[in-house]
């Protein structure tokens, strides 16, 4: 269970941001969060919760947008989704697909301010 | 104030700090001529028989040391203090994984040009550790024959993490009915390619070709030199506890 140390690294993070950007208040924060990040969302959103408690982020909300892992084909040169992050081969051609290009995100996107 | 929220692009990834540590640590390690291994496994799998066996062999052929990550004990570092290599114990207290920041303060003192190979045992954790980069050349997922041929399946972020797969506890695998293809179908599943070890850190089996393995890594990344020949002169006896 490491989604509080990564909730307190998206609040301090998301609070510096809203201060160079002159906040007065964060209504949210935008998260893109890959399937393979290692992080589920649900621990992630009641951590975030906490770790906000007498921050300026306070009452603000975490929006998380998941991201589906996505493999490249070696042998037909497709980008696509593999069948499961358990089974990372290409539906089109069946071959294996060692290279994940997407799906390992942990970033912060957005934030939603008031000025 | 204006009352109206406004959407402001930021594009910051959340695990920024420990990767711009991990980065300027993989920097000093390669300027030091140190080549990085690290463990994960889930607890009881074997990482600190396989680590204790490793460094007894590898300790008359090369400089090697150990940073042992544990929650709450130095029991592991006391055990791997009898090999007689540099080690270091890192008590994580409640955190379940090491990081960047935990590794560069472990080394405090070191001077890692005095050194070949330095592992890195993380806490006993499948789940956590994926996500945070040590600093190391080459991360080994270990997963003991007792734990299932599954284990790969159900942590597939981990395994696809690490660069090498250690089967241990082989000397088992009769008892257990351990399904070795299998194992090994998962494994490839969820990280297509991936070197697969198969080892007993208790009879020495297939301990010599995974400690050549790492030799010649070593050499190749330092050096670029992929011939290894003093890793050749493994001297069994050392390879098996009993």
């Amino acid at each position: 269970m490491h989604e509080l140390s990564i909730a307190l690294s998206i609040v301090e993070l998301a609070t510096e941001e809203a201060e160079r950007r002159g906040a007065v208040r964060v209504v949210a924060v935008h998260l893109r969060l890959g399937e393979m990040s290692g992080v589920a969302p649900e621990p992630l959103l009641f951590s975030y919760g906490l770790a906000c408690e007498g921050t300026p982020l306070e009452g603000s909300s975490l929006v998380i947008e998941e991201v589906r892992v996505m493999v490249y084909c070696p042998a037909c040169g497709a980008e696509t989704n593999p069948p499961s992050i358990q089974s990372l081969y290409c539906p089109v051609c069946e071959a294996p697909t060692p290279q994940v290009t997407r799906g390992k995100e942990l970033e912060v996107v957005a934030l939603e301010i008031q000025t | 104030m204006s009352a109206q929220p406004r959407l402001v692009e930021v594009r910051q990834k959340v695990m920024k700090q420990n990767d711009l540590l991990a980065r300027a640590l993989r920097e000093r390690f390669r300027e030091a001529g140190v080549y990085v291994v690290s463990l994960v496994s889930s607890p009881g799998a074997g990482k600190t028989a396989f680590l204790e066996r490793s460094l007894t062999a590898l300790r008359p052929l090369r400089r090697v040391a150990a940073l042992v990550g544990d929650l709450a004990t130095d029991n592991d570092a006391a055990r791997l203090a009898r090999s007689q290599v540099p080690v270091r114990q890192i008590t994580t207290g409640t955190v379940c994984h090491l990081d960047a920041a935990m590794v560069e303060s472990a080394l405090a003192g070191w001077d890692l040009n005095e050194l070949d190979i330095l592992f890195i045992e993380n806490v006993g954790n499948l789940v956590c550790p994926s996500g945070y980069d040590l600093g190391e050349d080459l991360r080994m997922a270990l997963v003991s024959v007792t734990e299932g041929e599954d284990k790969p399946l159900k942590y597939p972020t981990i395994f696809n993490s690490a660069d090498v797969a250690v089967v241990t506890k082989v000397d088992l695998a009769e008892a257990v009915e351990f399904d070795d293809p299998a194992m090994n179908n998962n494994i490839q599943s969820v990280r297509p390619g991936m070197p697969v070890f198969r080892v007993s850190a208790k009879t020495g089996d297939g301990m010599e070709e995974l400690l050549r393995f790492l030799a010649s890594r070593a050499a190749e990344s330092r050096t670029g030199d992929v011939g290894d020949q003093l890793a050749l002169q493994i001297d069994g006896r050392l390879l098996a506890s009993r």
